[in-house]
């Protein structure tokens, strides 16, 4: 390659990725303000603040065509701006809830907000991705950072033992990952999305390649966000992290990732062999994710097991594998992102145990509705809306994933979707029950939550929350637009695909 | 040439199965955590043997960003546990075990 002329198209190709290096410059800047003052009350607003301005760059570019930079590195578009809103919000979000929260821990360092930001760098390449190089950049660098926020209270053995088994078995599904990478490279011999579906697998040892490899590469995704049976780790996980930055990691993460998928099902693996596979996923997902939440007694171990459940649901959608499929789940995992960071974000302002509420019952919270009104409301709002309440968000995502399921044939899978969401109204109504009509005189030996305790519920932590909130009733409401946007990606990526 | 690259390939095949078996297998993390580097650096071999006899440059420009993943990951990974040796003084993953289900 020339590189005279190398330089120019980088230079030129910069402002697409402009959210990236805005959001990743801000962390090197928290970074050497942290180096000077650790506790500075400014980082978390900077952050905060890189990732609105982002956030606002990301939304004018809905509209804007697909096309891709970098050497075919990279995705622009309206897709790409779609999902790197969803993860900049949920970033957002996350750093206002974080804010009061670790000051109560005492652990409001200046690397945390720094981190949030890399690993949000890492979803917006690994959501922008159009090769198999910036898939495992976007991926790792997302889950370096993931793992050092999981054990970051590293006095609480609980914390470090979630980090240590989010470490491990992460880095085990990273070598299945990229395992499946080689092998499809060395199949097909591209490591480009769109190149890879168009390239000829001659002989039979190179399509036993190339469908080897894709499986190990399902693995890997599957382990991200959380799929049975590689969901193991993610009750644990979820319930010895900061409860703030669960939330995080249980949306943004899951919309990256899924979007990711999507991009390589869309554009390196067209065929839809793979539908089958992705549907038997998507029972064992939501069946064991909703049977297990059953019997939780500790709500961040409930909403763990139940964002297992919703990943099952945002499977189904793209085991229909049309694109209404594809739009729906792009719509879902939205509303999915606003329900469970809100849900995160409630519990994260309720703890009190001093160790990331992994310690911490349901029951010891009842009657907490009367004394934290918004609080119990905004609780009420999510749950609802995970169960799929009719005029919430909740209720108009999964009809858009279920309704191009039974289109693409899998009427079957869509009974289970179904039933398993009307099992999951138990144990989400059993947190409503507690919050609202129990009290503490009702719960015999539990000792309920000392007043100061818990984190100070700060103007902008509670406004997030109610934001979150409005923005369900609103996205149960009016999802018309949305749905034009995201069903708009698709018909323009059919398009530009046809010859 | 061909032959040279299955060579190639059931070296690194043979090398991954060992770095599989030792992460499900061993109780000590930190060899866990070498099974995992064992397994990553298995398929830098089979990326380079692909890109080398396809010609193609990608291959080899993933194996170097594996590389620096892998020195991160193993950063990372040992800070972990030396942190949870200073509270548990032990390594033995089988003895990790606060999360009842």
């Amino acid at each position: 390659m020339d590189l005279s002329t190398a330089y120019p198209t980088l230079l030129a190709d910069l402002p697409a990725v402009v959210s990236m290096m805005v959001v990743g410059l801000m962390g090197l800047v928290l970074i050497v303000i942290d180096a000077f003052r650790n506790d500075h009350p400014a980082i978390p607003w900077l952050g905060a603040a890189a990732l609105a301005v982002s956030a606002g760059w990301e939304a004018t570019q809905l509209g804007a065509p697909a096309g891709t930079v970098l050497f075919e590195t990279l995705r622009t578009g309206g897709f790409v701006a779609y999902i790197n809103l969803i993860v900049l919000l949920a970033g957002l979000a996350t750093t206002l809830v974080s804010i009061p929260y670790l000051n109560q821990l005492r652990h409001d360092h200046g690397e945390v907000y720094a981190l949030i930001l890399y690993a949000t760098v890492g979803m917006l390449m690994l959501a922008a991705s159009n090769n198999m190089v910036s898939i495992f950049l976007g991926l790792e660098t997302m889950s370096v950072c993931l793992y050092i926020l999981t054990g970051l209270v590293r006095e609480d053995e609980g914390a470090v033992e979630s980090a240590l088994k989010y470490f491990l078995l992460g880095a085990f599904s990273t070598g299945f990952f990229l395992y499946g990478i080689a092998l499809m490279y060395g199949a097909t011999g591209t490591m480009v999305l769109p190149e890879m579906a168009t390239a000829e697998l001659a002989t039979a040892s190179a399509q036993l390649l190339f469908w080897g490899g894709f499986a190990l590469f399902l693995v890997g995704f599957f382990f991200k966000v959380s799929a049975a049976p590689f969901h193991m780790w993610t009750p644990d996980v979820y319930q010895g992290a900061p409860t703030p930055l669960t939330g995080y990691m249980s949306t943004a993460t899951k919309a990256a990732a899924f979007a990711a998928l999507i991009l390589v099902l869309v554009h390196a693996v067209p065929g839809g062999e793979w539908q089958l596979v992705l549907a038997a996923v998507a029972v064992l997902t939501m069946g064991v994710g909703n049977v297990m939440a059953l019997a939780q007694r500790n709500v961040k171990r409930l909403l763990a097991y139940s964002s297992v459940a919703h990943a099952g649901y945002v499977l189904v959608g793209l085991a229909a594998g049309t694109q209404a499929g594809y739009a729906g789940a792009l719509f879902y995992l939205l509303v999915y992102s606003v329900m469970n960071i809100g849900a995160f974000g409630v519990m994260a302002l309720l703890e009190w145990d001093g160790k990331e509420g992994r310690e911490q019952s349901l029951a010891s919270l009842a009657g907490i509705a009367d004394r934290r009104p918004v609080l119990g409301t905004t609780m009420g709002v999510f749950m609802f809306s995970l169960i799929g309440f009719p005029p919430l968000g909740g209720f108009a995502g999964k009809y858009f994933v279920f309704a191009p399921a039974v289109e693409a044939g899998l009427t079957w899978l869509v009974v289970i979707g179904v039933l398993m969401s009307a099992l999951s109204a138990y144990y989400y109504l059993r947190v409503v029950y507690v919050f609202w009509m129990q009290s503490a005189e009702d719960v015999a030996a539990t000792t309920p939550g000392p007043e100061a305790a818990f984190p100070p519920a700060t103007r902008m932590a509670v406004g997030t929350l109610v934001v979150c909130a409005v923005a369900l009733v609103v996205l149960g409401v009016f999802f018309g637009g949305v749905m034009e946007t995201t069903t708009g990606f698709f018909e323009a990526a059919a398009m530009a695909a046809a010859p | 040439m061909d032959v040279a690259l299955n060579w190639y390939l059931a070296l690194s095949a043979v090398l991954f199965t060992i770095g599989t078996l030792g992460v499900l297998f061993r109780r000590n993390a930190i060899v866990v955590l070498m099974s995992v580097e064992l397994m990553l650096n298995a398929v830098n071999l089979t990326l380079v043997a692909f890109s080398q006899s396809m010609g193609d440059p990608s291959g080899q420009m993933l194996v170097f960003f594996t590389i620096a993943v892998a020195a991160a990951e193993a950063a990372v990974g040992l800070a972990i546990v030396i942190a949870i040796f200073r509270s548990k003084v032990t390594v033995d993953i089988t003895e990790i075990n606060l999360f009842k289900h």
